[in-house]
């Protein structure tokens, strides 16, 4: 079985001829910039909740890096339904498979949650949601103690959610990258680069 | 040896490397989280008071009563900032009266402290909060010298005193101090909230439309005059004394207090909260505020409100203080937790509700 798929997928390197091999140069960007931006909030974050004395900086950088995240998240989700995914090896895992695809979804929907909750937070707290010096957001939540606890445990519980969905990732990327060389990480890499990571003997 | 299709014999440094890599990560995460190691974070501040209080009220200075008013400014700062708030004629002002304590439910003469925070909200929807005491300075140059202070003059549970050697050892190393503990000795107790100058302490940096920078402190001055609450006096007084005291005299009009700025002078410290600058240095009054009526601090539109001293205008900036940068930290973790006791339904007489008996 193992021997007849790996002939076949030689034989033929795109699994499913409409889709491409790699993800476009767009979505590359989109995802190596993000993944730097998505890590670095991430301690921002709870660097914010337990410094001593970084706190008003930290504050200044979390809130536009938020909106600057929610705004290329939307860019992405775009680019990904006009330009679709690389198929997946076909001698992966069945279990493998749906849970790389629910992964990913669940990664775009906490990069969409978390930078609107952060901002109902500061919305339902009465703060004002500053993006630069003297230039901030609209308010987009009452100013309610209701609405505030439930907003920041939601952003607060999201985060570390975030934070082990990144790790998951990272792992499996990884995986694929250094012991499947099967060709799922280098999708995500300028053809050219980690061409050696393409279909090698597993 | 193979698991799957993975062949370990071949497999395992890059195994082994992803491991680290997450390895590092998760305890990097940790550790800036607080979850590991011994460092003193923002939370740890307000640990050992946790308990004490009632929910839904603020973990310092508890007891308070809301004001509402207007700052009308001089137009004399106009020149140093480009803040609204100094050019605008008249801001409305959302404030809070407290005393020192932790407990909502203390007697007004239990503290020496008294305290005014104030929120001004300009036309063009920018906020400036502040947090103002009755002392002009503050005992340490940095947070953890007054967690030092505290357990330096915590009672010896088997004398029921100080430790002199603890104290001796904390004022090595936090020489200033004593300035702070001398005056505090010596200074009169205020019978009145409208006598009070309430000093913000920190300094920060008015910012004018060329970028000029210009370090500042200031103080709410008031027009009516200081009377001291002598020790006889204070043993007699009322439970709510002071709060009873405000509310009396806003039924015959409004309590009023200038804004003066002092200017710092090159080579002032202005990082360091212990060290007032000279009272020699130039003093320009930024405006007046107009206290024109209290109500309850039970009422949302000031209970909800987080008195942070960070938060300031265009046309201001934070100066590098690190007590003022720990207490956007430490309000902001007293304010989540009142904040979700409320929202959650489990505060009580702190929204005007009869407490469960």
């Amino acid at each position: 079985m193992t021997a007849e798929i790996r002939t076949m997928t030689d034989a033929s390197p795109r699994h499913q001829a409409e889709l491409p091999e790699r993800f476009n140069l767009l979505a590359q960007l989109l995802h190596w910039a993000m993944a730097a931006t998505i890590l670095a909030m991430l301690f921002i974050g709870v660097a914010m909740m337990t410094s001593l004395t970084w706190r008003p900086w930290l504050l200044d950088l979390h809130q536009p890096l938020g909106i600057a995240i929610l705004i290329l998240t939307i860019v992405r989700l775009l680019n990904r339904l006009r330009r679709g995914a690389p198929a997946l090896p076909t001698d992966i895992p069945r279990w493998q498979v749906v849970a790389a695809k629910a992964s990913h979804w669940l990664l775009y929907a906490l990069m969409l949650s978390l930078p609107l909750l952060g901002w109902g937070i500061r919305s339902a707290g009465g703060w004002p949601v500053t993006m630069f010096r003297g230039v901030g957001l609209p308010s987009m939540a009452p100013v309610d103690p209701v609405w505030y606890a439930v907003l920041r445990d939601a952003h607060g519980f999201l985060a570390w959610l975030l934070f082990a969905v990144v790790l998951m990732h990272l792992s499996a990327a990884l995986m694929h990258a250094w012991v499947r060389r099967d060709g799922v990480f280098s999708s995500m890499v300028p053809a050219g680069l980690y061409r050696h990571y393409r279909r090698s003997k597993i | 040896m193979k698991i799957g299709d993975i062949d370990l014999k071949r497999s395992w440094p890059a195994l082994a490397a992803i491991g680290a890599i997450i390895a590092v990560l998760l305890a990097a995460f940790a550790w800036v989280a607080g979850l590991l190691g011994e460092r003193v974070t923002n939370t740890s501040f307000l640990e050992d008071t946790k308990p004490v209080f009632p929910a839904g009220y603020r973990r310092a200075h508890g007891k308070g009563m809301c004001f509402e008013g207007v700052f009308r400014s001089s137009g004399a700062i106009a020149e140093y900032s480009g803040a609204r708030v100094f050019s605008q004629t008249e801001t409305r002002a959302i404030g809070r009266f407290s005393i020192g304590t932790m407990d909502p439910h203390a007697a007004d003469n239990s503290t020496s402290t008294v305290s005014m925070a104030m929120m001004l909200t300009a036309d063009n929807g920018q906020q400036w909060r502040m947090k103002m005491n009755n002392e002009p300075f503050f005992v340490t140059r940095d947070a953890p010298g007054f967690l030092a202070m505290l357990n330096a003059t915590a009672p010896d549970p088997a004398t029921g005193e100080p430790v002199p050697r603890l104290m001796a050892a904390f004022l090595a190393d936090y020489p200033e101090a004593r300035k702070y503990m001398e005056a505090d000795a010596v200074k009169p107790w205020a019978s009145s909230f409208s006598g009070a100058t309430f000093y913000a302490i920190h300094a920060y940096y008015l910012v004018a439309e060329d970028g000029r920078r210009q370090a500042i402190r200031w103080w709410m001055r008031p027009h009516s005059a200081f009377t001291a609450w002598n020790v006889k006096d204070r043993a007699q007084a009322s439970h709510d004394a002071l709060f009873k005291d405000v509310a009396q005299r806003l039924k015959t009009g409004p309590l009023h207090w200038d804004m003066v700025m002092q200017l710092a002078a090159p080579g002032d410290p202005v990082d360091d909260p212990s060290q007032p600058w000279p009272e020699s240095r130039r003093q320009v009054v930024a405006g007046t505020l107009e206290v024109q009526r209290v109500f309850d601090q039970t009422d949302g539109v000031c209970r909800d409100i987080n008195f942070d001293p960070t938060l300031i205008p265009a046309g201001m900036a934070l100066s590098n203080d690190p007590v003022l940068a720990t207490r956007a930290g430490i309000y902001a973790h007293s304010y989540n937790a009142r904040l979700h006791e409320i929202g959650y339904g489990k505060a009580t007489d702190a929204v005007g509700k009869k407490a469960a008996q």
